[in-house]
């Protein structure tokens, strides 16, 4: 919301400056988004008589004009037709900056000729878009004053962000009336200020317009009055550069009455010219497959659900939020009716969301324009549209009710301290109250002025009063604080994420935050998205992810692209799917994504080294651990998914079915699809499968190590080339539970020696004595066990 | 001079001479290996009369400690001399580069996500959470946020098709952390203190809006809690995350549907060598939307607002690791630049302390 603070000073009585207005704005809830004025671009150019003109030497259609501007004459070099000696205008010395195009004027050579300087348009200087020729000032113009000050531009512009709740504010009028309750001015009484009688309705005579209402929810009032005889030239200047300063366009003097109106007091109205008319003019609900042509020119199809003012022809409102163009006024314009309308909040904020239709009309209606104003703004708009226009005007026509019944409630002063945290003495409440429109009865009950629609409790009352005295007053109170240090707060769940973060980066991985959405192939790729927005911002974040590792996989392409050769990212967060009562379920994962290099060239160890699924299986369990998983006991099984590499890829998982990792080298169509080259490995960690430890007290188990030493018995075997090692590694664990500590392979080798088809595994046993060193005869025993465990898997024991 | 002073003389020398550990080794066989010159002398003993013994016997004795205490001796001498030449051989160029060991970081939003943990726990609040698709009501109708609310238009919303609908609810991405007020309050009995971070979505997108980011949501519910509370709430907390005693705040009265009275917060800061630093009150940055929990909201929670009262606030956790750590623009947080990660990231062990500091 914009306006002047001349405009503002129309309805608020004050000597404040801008500063005190503005920093009075933020105080009171209205914040200032922002303070320009014009004259302080313009504070260079000055008012200028031109003292010769004479013909350019070089150039027909250039001057040479002897310029006095408040000093020695100056030379300047003019194009403009109506450049002649003796007129005024308005001066740029070399120095000055031409608001319009931000251009340094110069003293500079124009074909052979020294300028000094520009002559300006009204263009140039953005004062309008006039641009056919220079300034032209009255005689009596004071040569060498700065222009902006003699022509009252210096008329600093606030922008003010009005929050949904006040409509009120969306008028230059309510404004001046919350900075009055806030002390800075007095409200000038409204009759004043439009220089009208508002105690008796301007009324004209018989016949009065025909209009009604059928449509009551959505057009409980409609107030109408007609103009005949006017004649629809320009606004006045006062107007216009009112709304010239806001940057509005002045259109005529009907189009700039409305405009003008809907910002000075929040009332928008609308003008039609009765000529474009045919009978009754009727709000009533469109109907399906009706259009209209609004007056931005754009067709809009409406529906049953919408409010529409239309004639027995056709729609000529879309009421409340913009009017059509057949209908509306024009330089021909001789006949109008103005229509006041009570238009319903809710029914404006549907139709305006249905056709993505904003308005200063709509902004206001939705936000609940004063039921209470529909006799004097009619009364307004009609008196502006004799004094600017002339005519005479008809009787009126009000037809239904606007919401006016008065909200009263009982309020309790204490309440201030008790919710707003500061004590204002009663007196002191009703005075603010009162000051901003609500009355107050002796044993506080309150009666809330019908433009305060947002008020609508005790609560908005403490809001009211603590605005009004300043937050600054309300004291710092400490919330109470439990005994003690203070208690630990962080859930498992939420424990065990940040154990895995710190994990992960203390392994050397870097955390990214991708996004939640990706496009629609990446996620069919990846399993498929149970969620796709409806109105996504672009194809690339349409659906929200099944898995990390498509936006992880981004971002190491991004970082390739850059010429990074080795990238290791991993990202928290969530999946997405959908639960068995249809509610979203989503799912904490850890993703991790190891490309390029994973260690680089290097005069120890020659060439780099690429990463491998091993890698990725590394910080699959290393993650595991960190979050409490005892991964020997994991399964190792396949189908990590569709994305990796079929014969490189496995799942980790507690018991068969309960899966909390998956790993592996990327499948090569999917390292491809992500721009990729080469082997890139990556490792997903399901933390929501993790079960979560239950608390168990911090005591440790008794530290009890075994008395004597371990020995270690290595063997060798020959296995099928497809089995798994790990199958031989559990089955000789489990060969004698007893005495079996460990079993680590530390050798798999295949080629000379080694049949075809067959691997040889080597495999340090560890066995752990309890009460007494192991004799040859007990050390055998275990031996051929394991042997047999082995055997019984088909390995055989190499010689 | 006695054969054995002979003998010690002859071998002391053969002991000097030598000059590597087998020449050592040969004196020492010569002298006391099975055939050896003392070995010798030893054996004799035997054969003498005890009054003879009694004379020669420490001599001999002598003779055969005084030798192998000086073989022992030189052996050491040639052994470390044999220890240092090749030590000398085997000198390596200790100014080549070690093992590269790549360093891993914590993403800003993470770290100060830990740090805002941190501090609230201080004030007893614990950390909540909600699902970022959230249904219409949760987002919008509980939080006073009716359909036709012009407030919704604020939000720039983005939807999930009608067929996606959970008991005629429209599900959203949630645009705000506030849902999770809602989740607490209907799920566990005041008293409330919590704090809910997390991700928030809003169809928006330019240099200092994506259409991703991180909320922090705060919300106290209980008896006798006003205005004042919450400010001293909002200031205790922004000096502990922050670091610094200096910082002002300044509140403003603004509009949110789900507080009534609604403040919004401006922090004041200070511009040192071209840059806002927090602190101070040269110039103002909106940094909070806050205020009391509306009665509606209270009672559609089922929570009866003559008794239960209190206050929420929220903030953009991107905004407060920019305003504290310096980045300027919002995209890069979610662009996993390996080297915006490396030079805005945190070491895995900065892990945010009351006693180390939050802040690293």
């Amino acid at each position: 919301m914009k306006f002047s603070l001349s405009w503002l000073k129309e309805h608020l009585d004050t000597d404040a400056d801008m500063q005190a207005v503005a920093d009075c704005l933020n105080r009171i809830g209205l914040e200032v988004e922002g303070i320009e004025n014009p004259a302080e671009a313009l504070s260079a150019f000055r008012i200028a008589k031109v003292i010769s003109a004479a013909p350019h030497p070089q150039a027909d259609k250039l001057q040479v004009l002897s310029v006095d501007a408040g000093g020695e004459p100056l030379q300047v070099v003019c194009g403009a037709p109506n450049a002649r000696a003796g007129m005024l205008g308005v001066f740029g010395p070399a120095g000055a900056v031409v608001p319009a195009n931000g251009m340094v004027l110069k003293v500079a050579a124009i074909r052979g000729v020294e300028s000094n300087g520009m002559m300006c348009s009204i263009a140039e200087l953005e004062l309008g878009d006039d641009h056919d020729g220079i300034i032209e000032l009255p005689d009596d113009a004071p040569v060498g004053q700065v222009y902006a000050d003699w022509a009252d531009l210096d008329d600093p512009v606030i922008d003010v962000s009005i929050t949904p709740n006040r409509q009120d504010c969306m008028g230059v009028r309510g404004i001046a009336r919350d900075l009055a309750a806030a002390g800075l001015g007095t409200l000038k009484p409204l009759g004043d200020v439009y220089k009208i009688d508002l105690s008796t309705p301007l009324e004209g005579s018989d016949p009065a317009p025909n209009v009604r209402t059928d449509d009551e929810a959505g057009c409980p009032a409609f107030y109408a009055q007609s103009v005949s005889g006017v004649r629809n030239g320009e606004a006045p200047e006062w107007m216009r550069a009112k709304l010239k300063a806001i940057g509005q366009k002045p259109i005529s003097a009907l189009v700039d009455i409305t405009n003008f109106l809907s910002i000075d007091l929040g009332r928008p109205l609308h003008v039609y010219d009765r000529a474009k008319l045919n009978g009754a003019l009727v709000a009533r609900k469109a109907r399906d497959g009706e259009e209209i042509v609004a007056l931005n020119g754009k067709t809009y199809a409406l529906d049953a659900s919408m409010t529409v003012i239309a004639d027995d022809a056709m729609v000529h409102d879309i009421g409340g939020i913009m009017g059509g163009e057949h209908s509306g006024v024009s330089e021909d314009t001789t006949d109008v009716l103005i229509e006041c309308a009570f238009f319903d909040p809710e029914h404006i904020a549907r139709t305006g969301q249905k056709l993505g239709l904003t308005s200063d009309a709509r902004q206001r209606f939705e936000r609940g324009v004063d039921p209470a104003f529909l006799e004097n703004g009619l009364a307004i708009a009609t008196k502006l549209v004799l004094d600017l226009s002339g005519g005479t005007a008809s009787a009126i026509t009000r037809v239904g009710q606007a919401p006016v019944t008065p909200r009263i409630f009982a309020y309790d002063t204490d309440y201030c301290r008790r919710l707003g945290g500061v004590d204002v003495p009663p007196e002191e409440q009703r005075n603010i109250l009162e000051r901003l429109g609500f009355s107050v009865t002796a044993d506080w009950h309150i009666t809330v002025p019908s433009w305060r629609r947002d008020v609508d409790g005790a609560a908005d009352i403490v809001e009211e009063v603590v605005r009004m005295v300043g937050l600054d007053n309300v004291m710092s109170v400490p919330l109470p604080r439990a005994d003690g240090v203070a208690k630990p707060t962080a859930t498992p769940a939420q424990s065990l994420e940040r154990k895995v973060r710190r994990a992960a980066a203390a392994r050397g991985l870097n955390e990214a935050i991708n996004w939640s959405f990706l496009p629609q192939k990446a996620a069919d790729a990846f399993g498929g998205g149970a969620w796709a927005l409806a109105n996504p911002i672009s194809e690339d974040m349409k659906v929200m992810r099944p898995s990390l590792l498509p936006g992880l996989l981004s971002a190491a392409q991004r970082n390739m692209d850059r010429g990074a050769s080795s990238v290791r990212l991993f990202e928290i967060g969530r999946r997405y799917f959908v639960g068995t009562d249809g509610a979203s379920d989503e799912r904490a994962t850890a993703g991790i994504v190891l490309a390029g290099e994973r260690t680089a060239r290097n005069w120890a160890t020659g060439k780099a080294e690429r990463f491998d699924a091993f890698d990725a299986k590394a910080e699959a369990i290393a993650l595991l651990k960190a979050a409490g998983v005892a991964t020997d006991s994991l399964l190792v099984m396949d189908d990590a998914g569709a994305h990796y590499h079929p014969g490189q890829s496995a799942t980790l998982r507690m018991g068969p079915k309960n899966i909390l990792a998956a790993f592996g080298t990327l499948h090569p169509a999917t390292a491809k699809a992500f721009d990729l080259d080469g082997t890139v490995v990556a490792a997903e960690i399901f933390l929501d499968a993790i079960p979560l430890k239950k608390a168990s007290g911090f005591m440790r188990p008794a530290f009890t190590p075994p008395a004597l030493q371990a020995v270690t018995r290595d063997f060798a075997f020959l296995v099928a080339e497809g089995m798994p090692a790990n199958d031989l590694l559990r089955a000789i664990k489990g060969a004698d539970k007893d005495n079996i500590v460990a079993v680590r392979l530390f050798d798999r080798f295949a080629g000379q020696g080694v049949p075809e088809g067959q691997v040889s595994l080597a495999v340090e046993v560890t066995l752990q004595p309890t009460d007494k060193s192991y004799s040859d005869d007990e050390l055998k025993a275990i031996s051929d066990k394991v042997i047999a465990a082995a055997t019984k898997l088909g390995a055989i024991l190499r010689g | 001079m006695s054969d054995i002073e002979t003998l010690q003389t002859e071998l002391m020398a053969a002991i000097d001479s030598a000059d590597t550990l087998e020449a050592i080794e040969a004196v020492r066989v010569s002298a006391l290996g099975k055939q050896g010159s003392v070995s010798a002398l030893l054996k004799t003993m035997g054969g003498m009369s005890p009054e003879e013994r009694q004379t020669q016997g420490p001599i001999i004795n002598g003779l055969r400690e005084s030798i192998t205490s000086a073989l022992a001796t030189k052996k050491a001498e040639l052994e470390t001399a044999e220890l240092n030449r090749r030590l000398s051989t085997e000198r390596i160029d200790m100014t080549l580069p070690a093992p590269d060991i790549p360093r891993g970081t914590i993403h800003p939003v993470s770290q100060v996500m830990d740090e805002l943990a941190e501090i609230f726990a201080d004030m007893g609040f614990a950390v909540a959470e909600g699902p970022e698709i959230e249904d219409d009501w949760h987002n919008f109708t509980a939080l006073n946020i009716p359909e036709t609310h012009p407030a919704r238009a604020m939000h720039d919303t983005f939807y999930f098709p009608d067929d996606m609908a959970r008991d005629g609810q429209k599900m959203v991405l949630r645009t705000h952390t506030s849902p999770v007020q809602i989740r607490t309050m209907t799920s566990q009995e005041p008293p409330i203190r919590i704090i809910a971070p997390g991700r928030v979505y809003r169809s928006d997108s330019d240099a200092t809006h994506t259409p991703m980011f991180h909320q922090i949501e705060g919300l106290v519910i209980d008896k006798g809690i006003h205005l004042g509370h919450l400010k001293w709430t909002l200031e205790t907390f922004l000096k502990a995350y922050f670091e610094r005693e200096d910082v002002v705040l300044r509140l403003r009265p603004s509009y949110f549907p789900f507080t009534e009275p609604s403040v919004e917060v401006d922090v004041g800061y200070s511009v040192i060598n071209g840059k806002r630093v927090i602190g101070g009150s040269e110039g103002w940055m909106e940094v909070l939307g806050s205020g009391m929990v509306h009665r509606k909201v209270i009672e559609a929670c089922g929570l009866d607002p003559d008794v239960w009262q209190g206050f929420a606030f929220g903030t953009g956790v991107d905004r407060l690791a920019m305003l504290k750590y310096g980045m300027d623009d919002l995209r890069a947080f979610f662009d996993g630049d390996n080297r915006w990660l490396q030079h805005y990231g945190f070491n895995a062990l900065d892990v945010p302390t009351l006693s180390g500091g939050v802040g690293a």
